[in-house]
């Protein structure tokens, strides 16, 4: 009885020990330390105290990758994307650097994208940022919303911001946006009748099948993954999720995706950028 | 003990298990021998003089860190049983290498051995491997 | 050739002569396994680099067969010696017959 009540003692604490995210810490390159853990946004509190970074839910081989900008697969695009930044395209004879100097200028951006933008009268983001650059300013054709030139694109100027904490507005104009994306956070899509919440709420830490669910954050954004060995964009990320419920999905740049990643941006307030990152 | 690849076919032969493997894993095994000797040329595979580091659990297959090390080898040949091809990568070591250690990342298709057979410096040859458990992911995303 | 393949390196600036020093190298490269079919159930065929080199005044630090069982953008870390001001050269062999090459030289002070 004794032997058996050790045993049970013994489960409940390791439990919890499986269940949660790890303790450890991320360092980039040894000096770009990076928050992957923060309290809780106010609009969040009665649902988490505290927000952490997917990274601490991923084992070790994993988080290492991250750790070291050379083990990074991830920054092969951001480097690509260096050689996109000074060319020359389109009509106007611009580059990215013609106007924006060091892509290191662009420290900053990332953090408070989607951003409500005052002359187009919508929330935009990175990507419809880039794009109409592209289009309007260098007389260039737009990128494929999630394509790998327009993913290089975002995780250079991510790279650039990282450590910084996310720090999207959720109110003023670009509130309904928002409200808009809280409500497909909740709502139940496909056969499987699963709303994001039902994963990354309801039972985050919890193992689906073999992979440890995350609080699905999107701090780390564009993120390498091992499962196809590539930059993934967030909204491709959403798309997938949304196509493992078995429902018909929005299509990256959907009105109804920009208002999910405002949404989903704002839940990490206080978590660094991290992207390029690496996952499963 | 020593069990050369020799002994190791007689005991399979012998073995009526075998005939009720599939077919598929008679091939890999197969495939596996014959990678084994094209490297060692049948030679005996001592333990120890080789080390393999490698995750328990992989959390994706597709991209696992592998670690090989043999003080004083000259070669280290690794292996994946469970793949459809189980070659993987032969390292050849140069008189400039420091160390005789690689570190790369592999494919495994599957929960399996990964082997790792390295020709010592007295010509000599000794064999390690490790099961590495491939998950699979709860969303395909 | 593959697209846009790129290889990186990391070897230090500078050593002492004698000294062990770390190398990393990263390619970027689909590895294409020749296992995978694509939508419309054909087999793509295999395409990867299947070999690796690095030698440092034409001597040779390590010689790597690789097979498609490598990852995509393989990556290796290894060890050299470094026995004085010299060059490393360090080169890739793809399936298709292109060859990648990098040069990083250190110095001995």
């Amino acid at each position: 009885m004794k032997t058996r009540m050790l045993t049970l003692a013994g489960l409940l604490l390791t439990g919890p020990a499986l269940a949660d995210p790890d303790d450890d810490a991320l360092v980039i390159n040894g000096e770009i330390e990076i928050v992957t853990e923060a309290p809780a946004p106010v609009h969040l509190s009665d649902v988490f105290d505290t927000i952490y970074s997917g990274w601490r839910y991923r084992n070790d081989e994993t988080q290492v990758m991250e750790s070291d900008d050379f083990e990074n697969p991830g920054m092969l695009g951001v480097e690509a994307a260096r050689d996109d930044w000074v060319e020359v395209a389109g009509t106007e004879e611009e580059s990215c650097a013609s106007c924006h100097g060091e892509p290191e200028e662009m420290a900053g951006v990332r953090p408070v994208y989607p951003k409500w933008n005052e002359d187009a009268g919508e929330v935009r983001t990175l990507e419809m940022q880039i794009n109409d650059c592209r289009t309007s300013r260098m007389g260039a054709e737009p990128w494929k919303y999630a394509g790998e030139d327009m993913v290089d694109m975002v995780a250079l100027i991510s790279s650039v911001s990282r450590g910084m904490p996310v720090d999207v507005a959720t109110d003023g104009p670009a509130q309904s946006t928002w409200e808009a994306g809280r409500d497909i956070y909740y709502t139940r899509y496909g056969r499987l009748e699963l709303a994001c919440a039902n994963c990354h709420e309801d039972n985050s830490g919890n193992m689906i099948r073999a992979d440890h669910l995350s609080q699905g954050q999107i701090n780390g954004f564009p993120t390498y993954r091992l499962k196809n060995a590539q930059l993934n964009a967030v909204q491709s990320r959403f798309k997938g999720c949304i196509r493992d419920t078995m429902a018909e999905t929005f299509e990256p740049g959907s009105p109804e995706l920009v208002a999910l990643e405002l949404y989903v941006a704002s839940r990490g307030n206080g978590l660094s950028v991290e992207g390029p990152s690496v996952r499963n | 003990m020593q069990v050369t690849r020799r002994d190791t076919l007689a005991l399979g032969l012998g073995a009526a298990a075998l005939a009720a493997l599939p077919l598929r894993a008679q091939t890999a095994n197969a495939n596996i021998e014959a990678a084994i000797l094209d490297f060692t040329g049948d030679a005996e595979l001592a333990d120890g003089g080789v080390t393999l580091t490698a995750p328990e659990i992989a959390e994706n297959g597709n991209t696992v860190p592998i670690k090989v090390e043999a003080p004083g080898a000259s070669e280290i040949l690794v292996l994946a049983a469970g793949n459809p091809n189980p070659q993987v990568g032969r390292f050849a070591f140069g008189p400039l290498a420091a160390s005789q250690y690689a570190s790369t990342r592999i494919r495994l298709a599957q929960t399996q051995d990964v082997i790792a057979i390295a020709k010592l410096e007295d010509g000599s040859f000794a064999r390690t491997s490790q099961e590495v458990k491939v998950t699979i992911g709860g969303c395909g995303g | 050739m593959a697209d846009g393949v790129k290889p990186r390196v990391r070897v230090p600036d500078e050593a002492t002569a004698g000294e062990v020093i770390q190398i990393k190298t990263l390619i970027s490269h689909p590895m294409e396994s020749g296992q995978r079919r694509d939508d419309d159930g054909n087999l793509i065929p295999r395409s990867i680099i299947n070999r690796f080199t690095v030698e440092f005044g034409g001597e040779s630090v390590i010689d790597v067969a690789l097979e498609p069982a490598i990852s995509s953008n393989p990556y290796f870390e290894f060890e050299a010696t470094v026995p004085s001001s010299g060059t490393f050269v360090f080169t890739w062999y793809d399936d298709d017959g292109d060859v990648y090459t990098e040069e990083k030289t250190v110095t001995v002070a």
